[in-house]
């Protein structure tokens, strides 16, 4: 296998008295789906804020194409390439989508030659094609945020993760909030990421996603990785024993 | 409806429907269209109604009267449509014209006494009093936007704060008192000045009235360009393009719609706010020295009344008081509907009173307007 894209070596986290991660290696490796698979409190999404910078991990050292980033500012590793997108997709959902893809950085251009005006359609179409190579139709791209459907959303936030030339995606539960074909626009954004050849890494409780689009699964329970299987390997009978703790036992365990 | 699949089935039927579909799709365009421009509307309507049932309404002097009443609400309500487009509220803005109105008075007054020359005693006072403005502003974005107190509250405290001050500048009274009579010429030259004038039988004049008018022409002479509308206007073309065109126009909209959106795409949004805060104690300011102006008298009180039309102004004009959504345009409609209202009511020699009902009942239709203009929205989006 290639060198991994990402590691991090040693990792612990403590919250007071609390252990929320406990020594963990976890890396990622260029063009796979990793699935963070645990129980709520199993650390997971501890482990991905001591990635994206959000917490400050106590051990361990977190490396991305070679370089050492632990600890850096959240800023400094989104403009690595690192992005997150969390549940709520910190997107502004009463502009349209141009505006969305550009939040921040926005392109302006001078009114008169003089005064610097933002650039609309400069960033609409930027924003349509950007969309357009992950598959995905807006119908109206004027269109406000707060029409579009769940699925819409999820992915005029990964469009512009990957706009702005994201090498590693982080996604913390995509696919909570949506329908079942909103769900099945989502796995597809996830596989087209892959076949640019992006990593990401995805945080769900939902068995049937992790199974539909995950290379490997990562299983942590009390802050510690308990497992790390193959996409052949796995099952999603195996993946739950890990996750409840009852796969050392031979699974005969009573699962509830 | 959002499946693909399905969608395209819909675009099938729709196009087989034919007449009955594409008119229902013609009335939503003309419902879209009434809920988009209901406020131009009503204000069109309202001024036929007061033009066919008021005599004098319906006059270039009247509408110049009416545009010089509403620049008070008006500046007001600029800076307000920044601050409820950020979900915020700026309660203190009526004292701050006050506060304003009086640093100014004061100042031209203590400098003109000491001597100086009138005119610059006026530029110092102006000065003076768009400055002042700012330091409410400040505060109140301070508060909000670093300690997190909530817009209503911190706003709620400037309120209190800033009628004392002002009120403690005409030592407890309700005005400046002992502005020389030449100064008050000089106030009066420009607040109830005109950059042009039309005398019927006679034409226009530019700058000022020819000195030997007859009474009689005086009473008909009609100011067409008036020094505080155009300030206004000028005010407005400023703020509604650095809200509509601009990067931080922009990042306004983005804290609006979500702070927590603006933080992590790296939107300085405590420093944003604080500017935003200050952008409304301004054109707090400059309604507070244009009142001075035009009435000659610095008054703590200027802009008392004029705070909750102001805000009025603002809803009705559509912006949503959530955050998000609104422009500066929705707010000049709101202020010249209320202005309008207010003249009319007079003309009609109704109890002005029944102008605070009327207003409250607009408010609330611009708000069902709103809920609905996004309802349908919603529903176009999802066709």
């Amino acid at each position: 296998m290639s060198e991994p894209i990402l590691t991090a070596t040693g990792m612990s986290k403590y919250f007071g008295g609390l252990t929320a991660v406990d020594n963990v290696d976890f890396a990622v490796y260029p063009g796979e789906v990793v699935a963070l698979l645990g129980d709520n409190g199993a650390g997971k999404s501890t482990l991905i804020k001591c990635i994206s910078g959000v917490y400050r991990p106590e051990h361990g050292q977190v490396s991305f194409n070679g370089e050492d980033i632990t600890s850096h500012a959240p800023a400094d590793i989104r403009s690595r390439g690192i992005e997150t997108i969390y549940q709520d997709l910190a997107l502004a959902e009463n502009l349209d989508v141009g505006a969305n893809v550009f939040l921040g950085k926005e392109k302006t251009r001078r009114l008169f030659g003089l005064i610097p005006v933002t650039d609309d359609n400069y960033m609409r179409e930027e924003a349509s094609t950007a969309l357009d190579e992950l598959d995905i139709h807006i119908p109206s791209l004027k269109q406000r945020l707060v029409n579009l459907s769940g699925g819409q959303r999820q992915a005029v936030a990964i469009a512009r993760a990957m706009y702005w030339n994201a090498k590693l995606v982080i996604m913390d539960e995509p696919t909570a909030a949506l329908g079942v074909p909103e769900q099945r626009k989502v796995l597809a954004l996830i596989r087209s990421l892959r076949e640019q050849n992006i990593p990401v890494i995805l945080i769900s409780h939902t068995m049937h996603d992790v199974m539909a689009v995950a290379d490997r699964m990562v299983v942590m329970r009390r802050g510690r990785i308990v497992a790390d299987i193959q996409r052949a390997d796995a099952s999603e009978e195996l993946i739950v024993k890990h996750i409840v703790g009852t796969a050392d036992n031979g699974g005969n365990a009573v699962m509830i | 409806m959002e499946d693909t699949a399905q969608k395209e089935a819909f675009m099938g039927l729709k196009a087989k429907l034919g007449d009955a579909q594409r008119q229902s799709l013609v009335n939503s365009r003309f419902i879209d269209f009434l809920t988009k421009s209901w406020s131009y509307l009503f204000l069109l309507a309202l001024v036929v109604y007061f033009s066919v049932t008021g005599t004098g309404f319906f006059s270039v002097r009247n509408f110049s009267s009416i545009l010089t009443t509403s620049t008070l609400i008006m500046l007001m309500s600029i800076g307000q449509t920044y601050v409820v487009i950020t979900a915020g509220i700026d309660l203190s803005i009526g004292w701050t014209v006050g506060l304003s109105s009086v640093t100014t008075a004061r100042v031209m007054r203590d400098l003109a006494d000491s001597g100086n020359d009138v005119a610059y005693a006026m530029l110092a006072g102006v000065f003076a009093g768009l400055l002042v403005a700012l330091i409410p502003g400040l505060i109140n974005g301070l508060l909000v936007a670093r300690v997190k107190v909530p817009p209503f509250i911190a706003t709620l405290g400037m309120f209190g704060i800033v009628r004392g001050a002002a009120f403690l500048l005409t030592d407890g009274q309700q005005v400046v008192r002992g502005l020389s009579s030449e100064l008050r010429e000089s106030l009066r030259m420009i607040g109830n000045g005109s950059l042009l004038y039309y005398i019927p039988d006679d034409g226009f004049h530019w700058f000022a009235l020819p000195p030997d008018l007859e009474p009689q022409q005086l009473r008909v002479v009609s100011q067409l360009l008036p020094y505080p509308v155009i300030i206004t206007a000028l005010v407005v073309i400023v703020f509604a393009f650095i809200l509509a065109r601009t990067k931080f126009g922009r990042h306004t909209y983005v804290i609006g719609g979500s702070e927590e959106a603006a933080r992590r795409s790296g939107i300085n949004v405590d420093r944003h706010l604080v500017i935003i805060y200050v952008i409304c104690g301004f054109t707090a300011g400059i309604a507070g020295v244009l009142h001075l102006f035009r009435f000659t008298a610095g008054a703590p009180q200027a802009g008392e009344a004029a705070l909750l039309s102001s805000v009025a102004a603002v809803v009705i004009g559509g912006t949503n008081l959530f955050g998000g959504e609104g422009d500066i345009m929705g707010a000049v409609i709101g202020s010249l509907i209320i202005a309008v209202l207010q003249t009319g009511l007079v003309i009609l020699n109704i109890d002005s009173i029944w102008q605070f009902i009327v207003v409250g009942i607009v408010i609330i239709i611009a708000v069902l307007v709103n809920q609905l203009q996004n309802a349908l929205e919603r529903m176009q989006a999802n066709v």
